[in-house]
């Protein structure tokens, strides 16, 4: 970023490939370590040179042939060597800007910026890696383009002083340290007890155990361990501040995450509470952005996963969100019929829904209780199901359909004549949704 | 109708090998393909579609009847494909595809002008009326 190259053309910093090797950059200085220190005679280590060599030369190659510059409306990437990419990605479609910070990036003080794009085939923009003091500029400066690219402001000035939004934010929620590990161990309290068990079991036998876990178990275990460990590094201390461009997520505890979530741009928003949750009044909301299960350029960890909001939190605070998310939500949700206790006898208590003008919510989980509310605008298409066992009931459910990655608000096991006036209702509540004009 | 075909092969074994399991599994594929000659029937009547001013109803489904609405703003494209034996019977089966991954409207077995002509109301509609996320 700080060299620049004619036509406005810029490369990133000097420093991204050794971030972007990540752990490969790490085996390397192990690798060199021998050589430094001289204890190795040097004909040995040609090899560990050689590879040395070449990985440098490709990551020096990487980042010559890659630059940025921001065209008019679009941010134009370009990269690769042989296969030369040159990648146009429409700032009016952004859906959010993230920053990244890995541990290594954090080392050498750089961070990663991506761009959330729309639609179905929705890529990632990513600028890895950027100087750190160059990075809040820059997306403000990204964000402000967004905006004004979208309302077609001519007078916008894309060169001017972006504007801080970091200034006039406030602070709605912090996540305590404390409370996420137990909510963490609560919500996945039988990963416990079968941890408790094989340290138990290797007390006792330790044998057994050992062998077992030299197979399938320990690649579990691993997987398993990641997964908490994962979600333990993003939502330590996750900050939740309003900010004027919408929801600013802040937080990570080796790689930092900053993340704005524009107004908007919800598709559908869900507060969860897992059974072990409930006696403690505790609840996780979660929102869903625009986006397919799976895309190219994302992390492990968010594939087909939500954007948690706040990982836990009071009922009270959860409530209070979501108030600001959907302000115009269903205050009654009505229960099904009584019968559809012979279809699905756990689940009944637990079904409802409810509608205003402008959003659908439903209810679901017996023990792990789930409300989703969708605003109307966003719905994409409805569908009315009925299975056999539901037209011998005399049901049917009406399943909402959004762009979003894993919140489906589905009206199930509706009395039938209730369901069919539901989907003609939610139709035209939809279309006069999206005519109305967006609030952003 | 391949029930109605194995029924046919299997006798036709039967016939050159003389043994008394073919021809018990032929009459079974035979009584098989009678049964879901109906089913058949039944599924192509549950088939329908309907141009509606601001959104097209797709129906389709008997055990499980699913009536999709797909407002013709939130269409993202259109697929017209033709299997081979669709192609041997000059239909095809046209696809539509919104943001949402869910979104499960499909038109089988159209004529080929029809799907054609269908195909290119859509898209105009759904220029005319499209919409953002």
């Amino acid at each position: 970023m700080s060299t620049g190259t004619p036509e406005g053309w810029q490369r990133l910093h000097p420093l991204s490939p050794v971030v972007r090797g990540g752990r490969a950059t790490i085996a390397i200085f192990i690798l060199l370590i021998p050589i430094a220190l001289g204890t190795d005679r040097f004909s040995n280590a040609t090899p560990q040179l050689v590879i040395t060599g070449v990985l440098v030369l490709g990551g020096l190659v990487s980042w010559l042939v890659t630059r940025w510059r921001i065209e008019d409306d679009d941010l134009r990437i370009e990269t690769g060597l042989l296969r030369r990419q040159s990648l146009r990605f429409p700032l009016a479609q952004v859906q959010a800007i993230d920053v990244v910070r890995p541990g290594l990036a954090r080392v050498f003080r750089v961070a990663e910026l991506r761009l959330r794009m729309a639609g179905a085939s929705g890529a990632t923009a990513r600028l890895a890696y950027v100087a750190e003091h160059e990075v809040e500029p820059l997306r403000s400066q990204l964000l402000a383009l967004a905006r004004g690219a979208r309302h077609d402001e001519a007078d916008l000035e894309p060169t001017g002083e972006p504007e801080r939004p970091a200034a006039e934010e406030h602070v709605v929620a912090t996540v305590q340290t404390g409370k996420l590990v137990a909510s963490i161990v609560l919500e996945n309290w039988w990963l416990v007890v079968i941890l408790a068990g094989l340290l138990a079991g290797f007390a006792a036998s330790p044998h057994t155990v050992s062998r077992a876990l030299r197979g399938v178990g320990f690649v579990w275990v691993l997987s398993m361990a990641t997964f908490i460990w994962r979600r333990f590094n993003q939502q330590y201390r996750l900050t939740v501040a309003e900010g004027p461009d919408g929801l600013h997520l802040r937080g990570g505890l080796v790689a930092l995450t900053a993340e704005v979530i524009r107004p908007g741009r919800v598709q559908a928003v869900r507060l969860v509470e897992p059974f072990l949750w409930r006696p403690l009044g505790w609840c996780r909301v979660e929102v869903d952005v625009a986006g397919r299960q799976r895309r190219k350029g994302e992390g492990e960890a968010q594939r087909g996963q939500l954007r948690t909001l706040v990982p836990v939190a009071s009922r009270a605070l959860g409530v209070e969100l979501i108030d600001r998310l959907v302000p115009d939500r269903p205050r009654e949700l009505s229960p099904p019929p009584r019968r559809v206790f012979w279809k699905s006898p756990l689940r009944y208590r637990a079904l409802s829904w409810g509608r205003t003008e402008t959003c659908v919510a439903t209810t679901s989980g017996r023990l792990r209780r789930v409300v989703s509310w969708v605003p109307l605008e966003k719905v994409q298409s409805l569908r009315h199901v009925q299975g056999p066992l539901q037209r011998r009931l005399r049901l049917a459910s009406v399943h909402v359909d959004t762009a979003g990655r894993a919140v489906h608000a589905t009206l199930r096991d509706r009395d039938a004549a209730e369901a069919a006036s539901a989907l003609a209702e939610l139709t035209d509540l939809a279309r006069a949704a999206r005519r109305r004009p967006a609030l952003t | 109708m391949p029930a109605l075909l194995a029924g046919v092969g299997l006798a036709v074994a039967g016939e050159l090998s003389g043994s008394r399991v073919a021809y018990g599994l032929a009459a079974a594929a035979l009584v098989l393909g009678a049964i879901s000659w109906r089913f058949v029937g039944r599924r192509y009547g549950s088939w329908g579609y309907a141009e509606r001013e601001e959104d097209l109803l797709v129906r389709r489904g008997v055990m499980f009847a699913r009536l999709s609405v797909v407002p013709y703003g939130r269409m993202q494209f259109i697929d017209v494909t033709a299997g081979p034996l669709e192609r041997a019977f000059g239909l095809a089966t046209v696809r539509l595809h919104t943001a949402a991954a869910a979104t499960d409207a499909r038109i089988p077995g159209l004529e080929r002008e029809e799907a054609a002509r269908l195909r290119d109301s859509l898209a105009e509609l759904g220029e005319a009326q499209a919409t953002g996320l």
